[in-house]
């Protein structure tokens, strides 16, 4: 799980490509394919700029905060799949063994 | 370039809702770089076997390679003929990695020595796919040619011994080997590669043999179970989502990738909907013509077609119509049944009668490639062969492992 607190970064091996329906996010190391199926995740994830924390980004991506629990999931499964580190000490994302 | 689109996406619904609506570059493109061929595979899908006078020049292929880039599309599924066989094949390789563009490859083998096989195993982003249709040279040898089993397994050898990790063995599942799929994971494991298994398609030389070679329905249902047993660590791509009106949904999208997030760019650059559906009909343009790649991707009439609503003909009333959705279009032509009914290989017996019948018109190949000896148009499967084909294996069947569904779904 990740925390609000949290200052996240894009892994510079992912390229996210915009779509209609939001975006495709592809790791060059990992070669997973993952889609992010809502533009506001897009904005969200693409704002991660390893400077602000979390929250700060979802703030200022305008997410009502009702909805940050979902983000969050969305977050921490794409950190999962090493798409996203996480900058806060100690909370390295461990990269996971892939096998694709 | 949703305004591009002569139909309404909807906001929100599905994936799959989505990706039927199209996307602005594919996600699963097949590229193939030449007819030629040092093998005549029975079941070839682009009949290859002599190069194409027009192939594509070096310098057009990195064209290809640069748009490809600017489009982001992450990763190319390169085939052909056997692609090696290009003497720029080994350049084109590294100009596309260089670019972002991330090449799996599908090879018979032949060419991969102890040294491409550490050259392999020293470059990032590059997959390569071993053809094999039996798990042993019985099996294999007679539908892919004498010697081609020794030849596979050397290069999975040589890779093996670079240190490359993760080879692919690609298997087409047919009546003759499916009774080999535990075998061919042992062989699999073995060498520390993948298996991925995908489904015989009537198309190219494939259209030839298909009454003789495709599973029985019995082994179909045999190969589900396998695969609900197995699924996990084996790839299929989309192959098998036919098999998933038996109940139990397959791997993948679960949908007909065709001009939708599949396509095919054969070696004269012509651009077809799917590497299984080379025909004219299915034709959308040539990347030399007008604004390339993507305006052919993006504009084209035919591709256009395919994203708008389809209607599921015979097949709407079908209690499984969710999950199978009518099956493979190529399939359905190049066995002369409407695109709009049942799979010719519907798990509820739905197209029996069509295959029966006798007015059914089988489409003619609109080009081949094949060498004279390799097509036979008749009577029973070919055993004798000279020498013997690739076969590209589409992986090209839409989502491949890759688009593992891991979609964030908010
Ligand atoms: S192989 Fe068949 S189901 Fe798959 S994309 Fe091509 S036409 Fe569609
Ligand atoms: S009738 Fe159509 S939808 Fe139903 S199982 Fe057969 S091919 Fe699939």
């Amino acid at each position: 799980m990740v925390e609000l607190t949290e200052i996240l970064q894009l892994s510079p091996s992912v390229a996210l490509r915009p779509e209609p329906f939001g975006a495709l996010a592809y790791h060059f190391g990992n070669r997973r394919l993952t889609f992010l199926k809502r533009p506001e995740l897009v904005q969200v994830v693409s704002s991660l700029n390893g400077t602000d924390p979390l929250k700060d980004v979802l703030q200022k991506c305008q997410i009502p905060e009702p909805k940050w629990d979902v983000f969050t999931k969305a977050i921490a499964s794409l950190m999962k799949a090493d798409m996203i580190h996480s900058l806060s000490p100690g909370k390295t994302s461990q990269k996971e063994p892939h096998n694709d | 370039m949703t305004e591009t689109l002569t139909t309404v996406r909807p906001t929100g619904g599905t994936l799959i809702e989505q990706f039927e609506f199209g996307l602005d570059a594919p996600i699963c493109l097949t590229w193939e770089l030449t007819y030629a061929c040092n093998l005549s595979c029975n079941h070839c899908l682009s009949s290859s076997g002599r190069r194409d006078p027009n192939e594509l020049t070096t310098k057009q292929c990195e064209d290809i390679i640069d748009e490809l880039q600017r489009m982001q599309v992450f990763y190319v599924n390169i085939g052909g003929g056997e692609p090696t066989i290009r003497p720029d094949f080994w350049h084109l390789l590294d100009y596309a990695i260089a670019h972002e563009v991330g090449i799996k490859f599908s090879t018979n083998g032949s060419r991969i020595t102890p040294e491409k096989a550490r050259l392999l195993a020293a470059t990032d982003y590059v997959d390569v796919q071993v053809s094999l249709d039996g798990a042993t040279a019985q099996v294999n040898d007679p539908l892919r040619g004498e010697g081609s089993f020794d030849m596979a397994l050397k290069a999975l050898t040589n890779l093996a011994e670079a240190g490359f990790k993760d080879a692919k063995i690609s298997v087409v599942v047919t009546r003759d080997n499916v009774h080999q799929l535990d075998a061919f994971k042992t062989l699999a494991d073995q060498f520390g590669a993948t298996l991925r298994l995908t489904r015989l398609r009537p198309s190219g030389r494939g259209a030839d043999i298909w009454d003789q070679l495709h599973p029985t329905a019995e082994q179909q249902r045999e190969l589900y179970d396998w695969l609900l047993l197995n699924g996990e660590g084996v790839l299929t791509g989309d192959s098998f989502f036919h098999l998933a009106a038996y109940g139990e949904a397959m791997p993948g999208l679960n949908l007909c990738g065709a001009g939708r997030v599949v396509c095919l760019i054969d070696p004269i650059g012509d651009v077809y909907a799917c590497p299984f559906a080379i025909h004219d009909r299915f034709k959308a343009g040539n990347v030399l013509d007008g604004n390339g790649f993507q305006e052919v991707w993006q504009e084209s009439e035919l591709f256009l077609e395919l994203r708008s609503p389809q209607t599921g003909g015979a097949c709407s009333s079908c209690s499984a119509y969710d999950s199978c959705r009518g099956g493979c279009m190529a399939a359905k032509f190049f066995t002369g049944l409407p695109l709009d009914g049942p799979d010719p290989e519907c798990v509820k017996g739905h197209s029996e009668d069509a295959l029966l019948d006798p007015n059914r018109v089988i489409p003619l190949a609109s080009q081949d490639h094949s060498r004279a000896s390799a097509r036979k148009n008749s009577g029973p499967i070919p055993i004798t062969i000279s020498r013997q084909v690739p076969a590209r294996f589409c992986d090209e069947d839409p989502l491949t492992e890759s688009a593992a569904l891991n979609s964030v779904t908010t």
